[in-house]
């Protein structure tokens, strides 16, 4: 009787021996660092006196971060919509034509450029020179072959600025969406189309009421990685602008107050701010994971 | 807590190196200084390095006192580390005084007053310069390395072609700019993209016209954060810095290309033929940017920024690198003795490169051409030296609102809103 309770209760500590190097490592690299971040958030620029939720109150009411919450949201919605929806257009689209692979491999293929590069590239292509002298830049040389043609400072103007930003970003991840959507699109068994076209359906009905209904999970799992993808956006807007001309993005800013401004306290309430945005989504993943798994 | 972190980071790193094995062995062990040596940090590198070396090398010959020079970009951060953790170079090299301000307050700082020959330093260096090298009334280090930053630079030959000439004061510079334009030409090329840094080049356009409005004494102020950015001084030397950069005829490509261009690219319509502009105005070491196969004076020279209120003359705004010492060694001790005499900087001043040596045993003539004895003698005549504002203000105003406003301004922003937005984030950064 002792015997076996003594060996039931060393049974008993064998998942947590299995578990504790992960749970050490991920206590020690993950845990405590959230929540030092949170402790520190509450101190002042040299982490020496408490302030309360003053770094909090500088998030949500001074123009600078009022900029890089509306710009973040600008990002959320134009970056996602266009990278899901293009992503699911060119994987419907492409599995029809025979050089699927090719083009499928063109689009992806920015996928390998760093985003630091990709934002040096796109800086050229936006690139600014003015009237009269050649232009060096791609994107005003091809506007130049029209009449009354004006250069445009694509990266200072604010009216395109932000969205000159988001189309790099769009322009990097939409070959990732496409391969995950092609990938489930192909899964959907073919009989289920067949069949709906022998009862009749057009193409379009084909695509709203078998398609997407059947694509639904990985739709969800691409747009929810994309948005936690899109919070985080920092390395394309602090290369090609860094914030400036009203293109400050929430991570942008955070970076600054660390690393250039020297004051803790703010950018750890920055950074504090960006995980609580961010939690909902891994809460819908999280979930999203484990009822697949159960079925 | 911050300090364990700090702590906890560098063990981190340090593991990170071991587990990468052997490749940065090589590197720590060149840092080791032998004993009897002075290890030195900076931000040198290239050129600048190797003329420093060549400077200090017949003091290694004479005393047999080697130097280990740590080179790095990131300054703040490492001297930080490393005074934190009880690990000082003996001697720094530092940007700007700002930083020995906070060694000095933290007591990482060697009080070189001691051992030096203070009547030597005084005859030999400006008040000015012995005050910015101070703290508390303690002599911490000395300036070294010089950037003249008030200078305007044209095409000599595209000036004598269109009929210009050098204007003596700011209503001539103004008149000359009018007169370009009406001639079908553009007077300045400006360019305020400088990549993460983008915005600095406006700044000391700001500064220069505020020594010059305003005076030193206001300037002090302002920097120091004594006056608000609102203050009507502040607003008009804006003003006057929007004469031309809110003139969209006045510059290459109109604001727009002043915003878009790279500071390092922005000189070159100067030697086009036709010219593109005619004027640009930027610090002494511009010139390595200027496309090769210039001729000094004939296709490039400079005149100093001109006078705009004659009670404040013609003021010059630089920047200097300036030494320190944080371990008291005698072999420290005697670098500095040696780094205060004229041999090292006239060796560096031979060797080119734009070196100004505020020191005024450094003779003109050490200097390897006229355009760099004209800088030189500029700086040491001086009446008055300002320091570069943004510098020595806090980051977060220095090297955030202030090159954000700046670029906004130029953008169409109202100059009020700018103002009221750099003074927001000045409020809550002294």
């Amino acid at each position: 009787m002792n015997k076996e309770k003594i060996l039931k209760k060393k049974v008993d500590m064998w998942p947590w021996a299995y578990l504790a190097p992960a749970l050490l490592i991920l206590g020690f690299f993950l845990v405590y660092p959230i929540i030092n971040t949170i402790y520190l958030s509450l101190l002042d620029a040299k982490s020496e006196i408490f302030v309360g939720l003053s770094n909090y109150i500088f998030a949500f009411t001074r123009k600078p971060m009022l900029i890089a919450f509306r710009n973040n949201l600008l990002w959320l919605v134009f970056f996602t919509l266009f990278t899901v929806s293009l992503g699911l257009i060119f994987a419907v689209i492409f599995d029809r034509v025979r050089y699927e692979s090719v083009v499928k491999s063109i689009i992806f293929l920015p996928m390998a450029i760093s985003f630091v590069g990709a934002g040096v590239i796109w800086k050229f292509v936006y690139s600014y020179r003015p009237a009269g002298v050649a232009q060096i830049g791609v994107l005003n040389a091809i506007l130049s072959n029209f009449k009354n043609f004006e250069p445009v400072g694509w990266l200072v103007n604010k009216g395109t600025n932000n969205f000159a930003l988001i189309f790099v970003g769009i322009w990097i991840w939409v070959g990732f969406c496409m391969v995950i959507l092609s990938a489930s699109y192909k899964g959907i068994p073919k009989e289920l189309i067949e069949a709906s076209r022998v009862d009749g359906a057009n193409e379009m009905q084909v695509f709203w009421r078998i398609i997407i209904p059947m694509m639904k999970p990985t739709i969800a799992v691409v747009a929810t990685t994309m948005i936690i993808n899109v919070l985080k956006v920092f390395d394309i807007v602090y290369v090609m602008t860094n914030g400036q001309f009203d293109t400050e993005v929430i991570a942008n800013r955070m970076y600054k107050e660390m690393f250039q401004f020297h004051n803790f306290g703010r950018a750890s309430a920055i950074a504090v701010i960006l995980l609580l945005v961010i939690i909902p989504m891994m809460i819908v993943n999280v979930r999203r994971f484990r009822r697949q798994e159960r079925s | 807590m911050k300090k364990i972190f700090i702590v906890f980071m560098v063990a981190v790193f340090a593991v990170s190196m071991m587990l990468a094995g052997t490749g940065c062995g090589e590197e720590a062990a060149a840092e080791e200084a032998a004993p009897g040596a002075v290890t030195v940090i900076g931000t040198w590198g290239g050129d600048e390095l190797t003329s420093f070396q060549e400077a200090v090398f017949p003091f290694t010959e004479d005393t047999g006192i080697g130097m280990a020079f740590e080179g790095t970009r990131d300054l703040a951060a490492v001297l930080t580390t490393r005074v934190q953790a009880g690990n000082p170079p003996d001697i720094a090299i530092l940007p700007n005084p700002g930083q020995m301000y906070e060694l000095a307050e933290d007591d990482a700082l060697v009080d070189i007053s001691e051992f030096m020959d203070m009547n030597e330093l005084n005859s030999n260096y400006a008040e000015a310069w012995l005050d910015l090298a101070s703290y508390d009334d303690t002599l911490y280090g000395i300036f070294y390395k010089v950037a003249n930053k008030s200078l305007i630079w044209y095409n000599p030959s595209a000036f004598s072609a269109g009929g210009y000439e050098v204007p003596a004061d700011w209503d001539e510079l103004i008149a000359l700019s009018d007169k370009i334009v009406s001639d079908g030409g553009t007077p300045w090329a400006i360019g305020f993209e400088s990549e993460a840094a983008s915005g600095w080049p406006a700044t000391d356009w700001i500064e220069d016209i505020m020594l010059r409005t305003a005076g030193p004494d206001v300037y002090d102020k302002w920097v120091n954060h004594e006056i608000p950015w609102t203050e009507e001084a502040v607003k008009e030397a804006w003003e006057v810095f929007g004469e031309i950069v809110l003139n969209e005829d006045y510059q290459y490509g109109g604001t727009t290309g002043t915003l878009t261009t790279n500071f390092g690219d922005a000189a070159a319509p100067l030697f086009t033929d036709p010219p593109g502009a005619y004027m640009h105005r930027q610090a002494s070491f511009v010139t390595g940017f200027f496309p090769e196969g210039l001729e000094v004076g004939k296709d490039y020279d400079f005149f100093p920024f001109p006078s705009i209120d004659p009670e404040y003359g013609v003021p010059v705004l630089g920047g200097a690198d300036l030494i320190v010492m944080l371990n008291d060694t005698p072999e420290a001790r005697e670098f500095m003795k040696y780094l205060a005499t004229a041999e090292p900087q006239e060796i560096w001043a031979a060797s080119g490169g734009g070196f100004i040596s505020p020191n005024k045993v450094v003779s003109i003539d050490a200097y390897p051409d006229e355009l760099t004895k004209k800088m030189a003698e500029m700086v040491v005549n001086a009446e008055v030296f300002r320091f570069d504002a943004s510098d020595l203000m806090p980051a977060a105003v220095g090297s955030g609102s202030f090159w954000t406003g700046a670029l906004d301004f130029v953008g169409g922003t109202d100059l009020d809103t700018v103002l009221s937005e750099i003074e927001d984030s000045a409020l809550d950064s002294y």
